[in-house]
C-alpha cells in the first residue's frame, strides 16, 4: 500500500508547468470503492491518470493454489460481488469441463436464468451508481426498488442476498424455493412496467446527453488492444459477448441479441446496459416456464480431481469476459489459478480515454466503465 | 384585523410614546435584529427538512420520520450534533481565512435581508434603490466562498472556490438583466413601488412574454448563483469530494450549509416580488367577486406562498437532473443565456416607451 | 483457420516452436527469442490475433512459462502462446506495443514472478506496495505467486 507520507508527497508537490496532482482515492465518492487514482491535472484538464491498486488486493490467485476444487468457488463470490453468481458458474463450468461431468438439464437453466438475474441486478445498481457520480440521485432508489426484488428472489433460493455461493461442480447446492417461478415472473412484471420510469428520467434528459455523449471515446482499434470485453467493448462495436461465442449452460437454447453500439463513447455504454437489461429479460422469459424436472445436482465423488492439464473457461459477467486459467496436476488443489478479470482490462483504457477532458468527464467516464475494484484487485 | 402591518404599527407608536426618538430607533434595531436571527434560523430548519422531504418524495423514500411527529425536529437535532463537533482548524489551513469565510458568507446572506417586504408595509428597509442593493450585494458571497477555497490549502477545495468563482461572477449577469426587465417596466429600483406596480396584475402575466423569458433566465442564474444542482459544480461530490467545504467541519460547515438555504430563500424571495406580486394577492381584472376574496387571505401568506413555491421549483431540480460539467455551464451563461437576456432587455425597454404592456 | 493451418503458418515464422493439441485450444511453445517477430506475424494478416485476453506466468519450480492466451475477433481460433524462461533470470521482451493491454498485465506477472519485460514503459509494481516489507530479504526476491515464496507473517501452511 501507498503509506501516509507517499499520499502527502504526492498531493503537495507541484509538477512542471503550475500542474496540479490530486489524489483521487482511495476514499472518494466517485471511485466506489478503494481505488486510487493519481490524476494530473492542468486547471480543470487531465493530463495523465495512474491508477494505483492493491488497496482490497487478497491474493486470491494464491489462496485458491490451496484451496479443494469445492471450496475455491466460495473465494470467487467475493472478487466481482456484483455478479458473484457468474464467477461461482464460471469456476464449476471450468471443474465440469476438467472432470468432464456432466451437468443435469435443471442445473443448467437454473444457472442460467439466475445468471441473469445478476446480470440485471448489476446493471440496475450500474445506473443508479453511474447517475450519481453525474450528479443526478433519484435514479439511485428507482433502480434499487427492482433490485431489491431480485435480491429477495436470491436469499429465497441460495439464502445470501449478495455472494449467493450457490453452484456447485455438477449443478446447484440445493433445488430452488417453490415460489421460485412465480417470484421471478412478478419481477419481470414489475421490471417491464418500471423501467420507464427512471429510463425516462436520465435517458432523455439533455444535461445527461450533453455529459455522456462524445466523452470517453473509444475506438474499437483501441476496445480489442487493450483488451476490453463486455459492454464497454460492444459500445464501442465490437462483438464480445461469450454467451453467444462460446455458449454455455443453457445460453444455446434461448434467443437473445448481442447488444453492439457504435460510437464508443459513455452514452452508447450506457445505451448497451440499458438494452442488455431487457435482452436478459427476453432470455428469462423463455426459460422461466420450462425449467426441466429431475435432479439439481449431478454424482460426483466427495473429493474432486482434475485432470491432468490446463483448462480455461470464459463467462460473460456483467461486466465483461471472465476468464479462469487453471493449471491441475491431478491432484486436489489447483497448482496454478488466475482469474481474467473484466474490470482489469476496461481500467487500462481509462488513461487513454479520458486523457485530456475535464474532471467532469472523467467521473462519467469511469462511471460508464462499471469498475469493480476487488474485481480488479483480486 | 391582526396583520403583521397593525403589530408593528402599535409597537412603534408604543415605543415613541414611552421613550425617546433615538431610544425608541435603538430598541426597534435590536428587536429587528433580534427577529432576523430568528427567522434565519427557523428558515434554516424548515427549508432543510423540507428539502430532505420534498427529496424523499420524488426519491419513493420516506424521509426523516423519527425524531418528533413526522420527523420535524430532525434538522433541530441535526443542528444539536454540528455544534457538539469539533470544529477542526486543519494545521496547513490560513487559519484567520478559514475561520472568517463562513462569518462572511452568513453575513451577506444577512445583509440581503434588509429590503425585502415580507407583508404589507413590513420590510426592514425601504431603501430607493433596493434592487441594486441586492445585486450588489450578492455578489459579494463569492468572497466568503474564494476564501474558503483558498484558506483551506486542499487541492480540492481550491479547484471548488474556483468554479464557484467562474460560475457566480458569470451568472450574476443574466440574474441583474432579468432583474432589469422589472426595473425598466416599473420605472423604479423601490422594492415597495415594484409591489405596488403589480396591484392590477403581476409583471409575469401583465409583462409580456419578454418578461416570462426574464423569469426563466432568472430562475436559472440564481439556481447557478446558489450553487444548486444542476449547477452546484462547487462542490460536485461525486468530483471534488464537497469542493470549497471540504475541511470545513461542525458549526463551520453548519453555516455554509445555512448560508446556502438562507440564500435559496432571499432569491426566491426577490423572484416572488419581482415577477410574482410579492406580497399582493391574485387579482383577475373584473372579477370583482374573486379579487374580494383573494384580499381575505394576510398578505405575509401571499409572500411566503410564492417564495415557497419558487424554492420548491428549486429543490425538484436538484433532485431531476444530473449536473453540467464546468464547461457546458459557463457555454450556457455566455453563449446562451447573456445575449438572450440582452436582447430580451431591448424588447422590454421597447415596450416599456412604447406602453404595450397592460 | 484449422489448427493446421496454424502451426503451418507459426512454424514458418518460429521453426523451434513445438505444438501440443491435448488441450482446449492450440498450445504452442516458442523461444523466447522469437516471441517478439512471432506476435508481430501474428497480429497482422491472415491470422489478425488482435485480441490478447489472458497473459500470466506458471512457476514450475524448475522454469517458469510465460502464458499468452490469443484470439482474434474476426476469426475467432484461440490459441495458446508459451514461453518457457529461466527461473533465476527470467527476462522476456514486452508484448505491450503489440496488444496496450499488456502493460498492465505484465506489471503485475513482473511483481508477482519476478519476470523483467524488456523494453516495457513502466516497469513498476501495481498491486504490491514499492518498498519490500521489513524482514524480508528482497535480494533473494520477494515473489508471492512462485511456489517458494514463504511470507513469514500471515503465510497459511496446509
Amino acid at each position: 500500500m501507498y503509506n501516509q507520507t507517499e499520499i502527502i508527497k504526492d498531493t503537495t508537490e507541484l509538477g512542471p508547468e503550475g500542474e496540479l496532482v490530486v489524489n483521487m482515492g482511495p476514499q472518494h465518492p466517485a471511485t466506489h470503492g478503494v481505488l486510487h487514482l493519481v490524476v494530473t491535472l492542468n486547471g480543470e484538464t487531465i493530463k495523465k491518470i495512474e491508477p494505483h491498486l492493491g488497496y482490497i488486493h487478497r491474493s486470491i490467485e494464491k489462496m485458491c493454489e490451496s484451496l479443494t476444487y469445492r471450496q475455491f468457488i466460495y473465494v470467487t463470490s467475493r472478487m466481482d460481488y456484483l455478479s458473484s453468481h457468474i464467477n461461482n458458474t464460471a469456476c464449476a463450468l471450468l471443474v465440469e469441463k476438467g472432470m468432464q461431468i456432466e451437468v443435469p438439464e435443471r442445473a443448467k437453466v437454473v444457472r442460467t436464468i439466475l445468471n441473469e438475474l445478476t446480470r440485471i441486478a448489476s446493471h440496475e445498481l450500474w445506473i443508479g451508481a453511474m447517475a450519481m457520480d453525474l450528479g443526478a440521485f433519484t435514479p439511485f432508489f428507482y433502480a434499487f426498488r427492482e433490485r431489491e426484488m431480485i435480491t429477495e428472489i436470491m436469499e429465497d433460493t441460495c439464502g445470501a442476498r449478495l455472494t449467493m455461493n450457490y453452484i456447485v461442480p455438477s449443478g446447484l447446492m440445493y433445488d430452488i424455493h417453490p415460489e421460485f417461478q412465480t417470484k421471478v415472473k412478478a419481477f419481470i412484471k414489475q421490471f417491464k412496467e418500471k423501467v420507464t420510469e427512471y429510463e425516462d428520467l436520465v435517458t432523455g434528459n439533455i444535461i445527461f446527453q450533453s455529459r455522456t455523449k462524445g466523452v470517453g471515446v473509444l475506438t474499437p482499434e483501441d476496445a480489442i488492444s487493450y483488451g476490453c470485453s463486455g459492454p464497454v467493448a460492444r459500445a464501442s462495436g465490437v462483438s464480445c459477448d461469450m454467451r453467444k461465442i462460446a455458449p454455455y449452460d443453457a445460453y444455446d437454447k434461448v434467443e437473445f441479441d448481442e447488444i453492439i453500439e457504435t460510437a464508443g463513447d459513455s452514452f452508447a455504454r450506457y445505451m448497451v446496459r440499458v438494452k442488455e437489461m431487457n435482452q436478459s429479460i427476453r432470455i428469462i422469459e423463455q426459460l422461466i416456464d420450462n425449467i426441466p424436472e429431475g435432479d439439481f445436482v449431478g454424482k460426483t465423488k466427495n473429493v474432486l480431481k482434475l485432470n491432468k492439464g490446463e483448462f480455461y473457461q470464459r463467462v460473460e459477467t456483467a461486466r465483461g469476459e471472465l476468464g479462469v486459467y487453471v493449471v491441475s496436476e491431478g491432484g486436489t488443489t489447483p497448482y496454478r489459478i488466475k482469474f481474467r478479470s473484466p474490470g482489469f482490462s476496461n481500467l487500462s483504457v481509462l488513461d487513454h480515454i479520458a486523457n485530456g477532458s475535464k474532471i467532469g468527464d472523467l467521473m462519467a467516464t469511469m462511471g460508464t466503465l462499471d469498475l469493480v475494484i476487488p474485481d480488479i484487485d483480486r | 384585523m391582526l396583520s403583521l402591518e397593525s403589530i408593528t404599527k402599535t409597537t412603534q407608536d408604543w415605543l415613541l410614546a414611552k421613550f425617546t426618538p433615538t431610544l425608541a430607533l435603538t430598541i426597534e434595531c435590536v428587536i429587528v435584529i433580534l427577529l432576523a436571527i430568528t427567522l434565519f434560523a427557523v428558515l434554516g430548519l424548515v427549508l432543510v427538512l423540507l428539502e430532505r422531504k420534498v427529496a424523499a418524495r420524488i426519491q419513493i423514500r420516506l424521509g426523516p420520520n423519527r425524531v418528533g411527529p413526522g420527523g420535524i425536529f430532525q434538522t433541530a437535532a441535526d443542528t444539536l450534533k454540528l455544534i457538539m463537533k469539533e470544529g477542526l482548524t486543519p494545521d496547513t489551513a490560513d487559519k484567520f481565512l478559514f475561520n472568517l469565510a463562513p462569518f462572511i458568507v452568513m453575513m451577506v446572506a444577512m445583509l440581503l435581508l434588509a429590503p425585502i417586504a415580507f407583508a404589507k408595509n413590513f420590510q426592514i428597509w425601504d431603501i430607493n434603490i433596493g434592487v441594486l442593493y441586492i445585486s450588489a450585494i450578492s455578489s459579494l458571497s463569492v468572497i466568503g466562498i474564494l476564501m474558503a477555497g483558498w484558506a483551506s490549502n486542499n487541492k480540492y477545495s481550491l479547484l471548488g472556490a474556483m468554479r464557484s468563482g467562474a460560475q457566480i461572477v458569470s451568472y450574476e449577469l443574466s440574474a441583474g438583466f432579468a432583474v432589469l426587465t422589472i426595473v425598466v417596466l416599473t420605472g423604479s429600483l423601490q422594492i415597495s413601488e415594484i409591489v405596488a406596480s403589480q396591484e392590477n396584475g403581476w409583471w409575469l402575466f401583465k409583462g409580456h412574454i419578454p418578461v416570462v423569458i426574464a423569469f426563466v433566465l432568472y430562475i436559472i442564474a440564481v439556481t447557478a448563483e446558489t450553487n444548486r444542482a444542476p449547477f452546484d459544480l462547487a462542490e460536485a461530490e461525486s468530483e471534488l469530494t464537497a469542493g470549497f467545504h471540504t475541511e470545513y467541519s461542525g458549526m463551520k460547515f453548519a453555516l455554509f450549509f445555512l448560508a446556502e438555504y438562507i440564500n435559496i430563500f432571499i432569491v426566491c424571495a426577490i423572484g416572488a416580488t419581482l415577477f410574482l406580486g410579492g406580497w399582493m394577492p391574485l387579482h383577475f381584472g373584473h372579477w370583482e367577486g374573486f379579487n374580494h376574496i383573494m384580499d381575505y387571505i394576510p398578505s405575509s401568506v401571499w409572500f411566503m406562498g410564492k417564495t415557497f413555491l419558487l424554492i420548491f421549483l428549486i429543490m425538484w431540480f436538484r433532485w431531476t437532473f444530473p449536473r453540467l460539467r464546468v464547461d457546458q455551464l459557463l457555454n450556457l451563461e455566455w453563449k446562451y443565456l447573456l445575449p438572450i437576456s440582452l436582447f430580451n432587455l431591448l424588447l422590454v425597454t421597447v415596450i416599456a416607451i412604447m406602453g404595450w404592456h397592460f | 483457420m484449422t489448427n493446421e493451418e496454424i502451426k503451418a503458418y507459426i512454424s514458418s515464422h518460429a521453426p523451434e516452436a513445438t505444438f501440443d493439441e491435448t488441450g482446449e485450444w492450440l498450445n504452442i511453445t516458442v523461444d523466447a527469442n522469437s516471441l517478439k517477430s512471432l506476435t508481430t506475424a501474428l497480429l497482422g494478416q491472415p491470422m489478425e490475433m488482435n485480441y490478447l485476453f489472458n497473459l500470466t506466468c506458471v512457476d514450475w519450480k524448475n522454469h517458469l512459462t510465460m502464458v499468452y492466451h490469443l484470439s482474434s475477433t474476426i476469426h475467432r481460433h484461440p490459441i495458446v502462446l508459451k514461453v518457457n524462461l529461466d527461473r533465476n533470470t527470467p527476462s522476456i521482451e514486452t508484448l505491450c506495443f503489440t496488444w496496450r493491454t499488456a502493460e498492465m498485465l505484465e506489471r503485475e506477472v513482473f511483481e508477482m514472478f519476478g519476470v523483467q519485460f524488456l523494453n516495457h514503459p513502466d516497469l513498476r509494481n501495481l498491486i504490491l506496495e514499492e518498498e519490500t516489507p521489513k524482514g524480508i530479504d528482497a535480494s533473494k526476491g520477494y515473489w508471492p505467486l512462485r511456489k517458494d515464496f514463504e511470507d513469514p507473517i500471515n503465510m497459511i501452511k496446509l
